[in-house]
């Protein structure tokens, strides 16, 4: 299946098909390269740059690599893990995350790969904007604090739902999203529980209601193990979903 | 309201109602009614099929189009660094005094607003700004009293004096580029007598490569556009100049439209295109008519249309698509996003857009002078660009220089001439610092200005500001800083997050309140904004920061508090919300806070 082509990832043998990027590759070896805005059901991304690797002393997103043969591959050495790091720190003075008040908190894919990347502060000056809550749909609530800018629940909206209910707008720092609704409001769209678009958010900003810490703290997703063994968020959803978790 | 629809009508039917058009209608509706009303948002979504959220998001990506409704004379001032230099922000005070408005806020009659926008590529004429799209150069008090004075009176533009609109080209050396033009046609005709492998040869052997500044070979670049099997092939033509301080382009198109017109159909003969687009910065606006006109001219001559010069099969037409005030659309891949009418956002690359450029098709991006010099290699030959400027970068390059100098404008030099030699035949004397290429560029002290000027050495785009003795390098570094913040596209985290941290560092070095650790943190932020982000504008931003922490350390550690820590914040402005809630302004509702500068001065001394 992979035409015997393979390349190394921190010296380990990976084999690969023609067309896979890094990180489709890694996922499939069951090695874990850590990322946010990546989900393998949508196309690649590279925004969030968490997966960020170093191929000859170039520093690219795996998501986005495509594999090469003899490929040399930097995951995990010190370089990389800081500058990991300081992403996910720099996402976290962007919003406004309070893990120990966050619902998600326990099954947060921010959370868990901060601590995978020995993320000890936000190290960072905070930028506390000024963001909103939207709770006017029945079923699903919306916090634009916690709202990364990975573009899943767009991606999963538009290709998944056909639904197209999300939206990005702004930009910079400025840029923030959007509900597609004649109100701007959660509650006037399409949007609908069991959507694709409400599974795929990694972090707390797009939350079902009625189930608050109906799962205890202690026993939540990356309580246990860390996400390298546990993997995404989407991914458990997935196997809830199809009800052999 | 009814007029608008009528409007909106009009375009779909003249100008197109596809999905990639959303850009062009917009920049014509703001154009005519100062703001996109939300029932023309609402028209726009049904016609084009899109929803109205991907509308207002492109609205929100591009600075010159509003979601609310702005003067009737809606003025920008240009906030380059040589503007700053040439006292723009005292004019924008003193115009904004005069007419009784706040910065950024239309006054409440609807009259005018005034704001400020990045570089707007008239810096050897500066300070500049932008009445409605349209360039006021030379600008002084007497000016702005003037302009003040025919605002109140609502005098329409069409009646301002015409010397306020004049732009000089301002070119002070002209060599190979910019010594004459060819004749019209000349290069098509090269095309057609030999045939398009030996043009493609030519142009190769000639050694042109990129002018935007990363200097990749012209010939390669068409050659993979051929040589990827598709339906269709485009031809663009990067006018999208803004690089603060580079101006060249708008001497081109001002003067040389011709020529750059005839490398683009060049382009197209080899590459198979029939279709081309000049994508045309909306500070550049102004040119917009001669440009279209310089096109009809050529349609009439049959240099563009179907058959040109009589051959057979060869068609080929350009059109024009503006910008609207988003610097990352000068990145390749933003700018083809932007002229399929969306956000400027920069492509994930593979694929490149020599193979998967505009609708997917294999496209040719080139810089305005790179098309303007392959037009005059097709007549002259490559050996006759080949025998100028270094082996690693034939020909010349057309600088635009600005700042402290006696003689700013357009000087066009052979590849390889010293930063010393520009500096001296532009009469700049006391001189700190170059900044060669840009707010993205290199900060250059005089121990290198024996550097010379080339894509193995200093490489620039075009912009070289000059910077003497008595200015404060750091008002630069906090300019460039504040520009990039403003242009990053917000996609990737470094650039979007890293960005405005490093912004807050260097506000927080000027206010006298950054301690050593500060600046070690600008290094780290700065590297990792080099090492990971999504495109060219992430990579290069922190540069003027890194290259002056290196080049020009004073400028920081001379402003440095005295203390090992120093909170980011301000105490007593922090307190300012609750001294409005409470009415309270008493000195006891105050926390002193010594400026910490002199403190640090008295140590040094």
């Amino acid at each position: 299946m992979s035409n015997g082509k393979t390349f190394k990832l921190d010296g380990k043998n990976i084999a690969f098909q023609d067309g896979d990027t890094v990180m489709d590759a890694a996922l499939r070896a069951g090695e874990y390269i850590p990322h946010l805005c990546h989900n393998p059901e949508f196309t690649p991304h590279g925004s969030c740059r968490v997966c960020v690797v170093a191929v000859n002393g170039r520093h690219m997103s795996a998501c986005t690599l495509p594999a090469a043969e003899n490929m040399e591959v930097d995951n995990c050495s010190e370089v990389i893990m800081d500058q990991r790091r300081n992403l996910l720190q720099m996402l976290f003075v962007e919003g406004n995350h309070v893990c120990p008040g966050c619902e998600k908190s326990g099954a947060c894919q921010l959370q868990a790969v901060a601590y995978y990347t020995r993320m000890l502060s936000p190290h960072y000056t905070h930028f506390f904007p000024r963001r909103t809550m939207d709770a006017s749909h029945p079923d699903i609530a919306i916090d634009f604090n916690r709202c990364i800018l990975c573009e899943l629940c767009v991606r999963a909206s538009r290709e998944v739902d056909n639904k197209n209910i999300f939206s990005i707008t702004g930009r910079g720092l400025n840029s923030y999203l959007v509900i597609n609704s004649a109100s701007g409001k959660l509650g006037d769209s399409e949007l609908s529980a069991s959507d694709k678009a409400v599974s795929v958010c990694p972090v707390g900003a797009i939350l079902p209601k009625h189930v608050g810490y109906d799962q205890p703290i202690g026993e939540r997703l990356y309580d246990n193990k860390p996400i390298s063994v546990v993997g995404d968020v989407a991914n458990a959803n997935n196997r809830q979903d199809n009800g052999n978790d | 309201m009814k007029n608008i629809e009528s409007f909106i009508t009009g375009l779909l039917t003249s100008a197109g109602d596809m999905p990639e058009h959303l850009l062009q209608h917009l920049c014509a509706i703001q154009q005519r009614y100062s703001y996109i009303p939300g029932n023309a948002v609402e028209l726009l979504a049904n016609s084009l099929n899109m929803p109205a959220v991907q509308i207002y998001g492109v609205i929100d990506f591009y600075t010159f189009l509003h979601r609310e409704a702005r003067g009737d004379f809606d003025i920008l001032f240009s906030d380059s660094i040589t503007d700053r230099m040439l006292g723009s922000q005292s004019l924008l005070d003193s115009l904004c005094k005069i007419l009784g408005v706040e910065p950024g806020l239309p006054r409440a009659d609807g009259r005018v607003t005034v704001d400020v926008t990045s570089c707007t590529g008239i810096c050897d004429q500066g300070p500049a700004m932008l009445v409605n799209g349209m360039v006021v150069s030379a600008l002084n008090e007497e000016r702005i009293t003037k302009i003040a004075e025919l605002i109140e009176t609502g005098t329409p533009l069409s009646d301002w004096p015409q010397s306020f609109f004049i732009v000089e080209d301002n070119i002070k050396r002209s060599d190979i580029l910019l010594n004459d033009k060819i004749i019209n046609g000349s290069a098509i005709d090269s095309l057609i007598k030999n045939d398009s492998d030996t043009l493609l040869t030519m142009i190769e052997q000639s050694g042109l490569r990129g002018r935007g500044g990363a200097g990749f070979k012209t010939a390669m670049k068409w050659r993979f556009c051929r040589d990827t099997d598709a339906d269709e092939h485009y031809v663009v033509c990067n006018a999208d100049e803004g690089e603060p301080g580079t101006f060249k382009d708008r001497v081109l198109l001002n003067s040389f439209a011709d020529n750059v017109f005839e490398g683009m159909t060049l382009c197209a003969g080899i590459i198979g295109a029939k279709k081309g687009y000049l994508y045309l910065r909306g500070e550049y606006r102004y040119l917009l008519d001669a440009l279209d006109k310089t096109l009809q001219k050529r349609r009439d001559a049959n240099l563009l249309g179907n058959n040109i010069c009589g051959q057979k099969d060869f068609d080929f037409d350009i059109e024009i698509h503006l910008g609207a005030g988003a610097y990352i659309c000068g990145e390749e891949s933003a700018l083809i996003e932007s002229l399929e009418g969306k956000r400027g956002i920069p492509r994930k690359r593979p694929p490149f857009p020599v193979t998967n450029g505009y609708r997917q098709q294999p496209t040719v991006v080139n810089n305005v002078e790179t098309f303007a010099a392959a037009a005059k290699i097709a007549v002259f030959g490559a050996d006759w660009y080949r025998s100028i400027g270094t082996s690693e970068s034939a020909g010349t390059k057309l600088l635009s220089i600005s700042g402290d100098c006696a003689r700013p404008g357009i000087y066009e030099y052979p590849f390889g001439v010293s930063i010393k030699q520009v500096l001296e035949d532009c009469g700049a004397e006391d001189v700190q610092a170059a900044q060669v290429a840009g707010a993205a560029g290199s900060t250059v002290p005089p121990q290198e200005f024996d550097r010379n000027i080339a894509f193995e050495d200093v490489s620039t785009g075009g912009s070289f500001m000059v910077f003497n003795q008595q200015r404060d390098l750091l008002d630069m570094v906090q300019n460039f800083t504040h520009f990039f913040c403003h242009e990053s596209c917000g996609f990737c985290t470094p650039c979007r997050v890293g960005g405005s941290l490093m912004k807050n560092l260097v506000d927080k070095v000027i206010v006298g309140h950054a301690t050593r650790n500060d600046l070690k943190e600008m290094e780290n932020i700065g590297l990792v904004m080099q090492q990971s982000s999504h495109c060219g504008l992430g990579v290069t931003a922190p540069k003027p920061v890194l290259d002056t922490l290196e080049k020009f350390p004073d400028i920081y550690t001379k402003r440095l508090a005295n203390r090992g820590f120093e909170p980011a914040f301000d105490l007593d402005a922090a307190l300012e919300e609750s001294r409005q809630i409470t009415g309270r302004d008493d000195p006891e509702a105050h926390i002193e806070y010594e400026p910490l500068l002199n403190a640090a001065e008295q140590d040094e001394s």
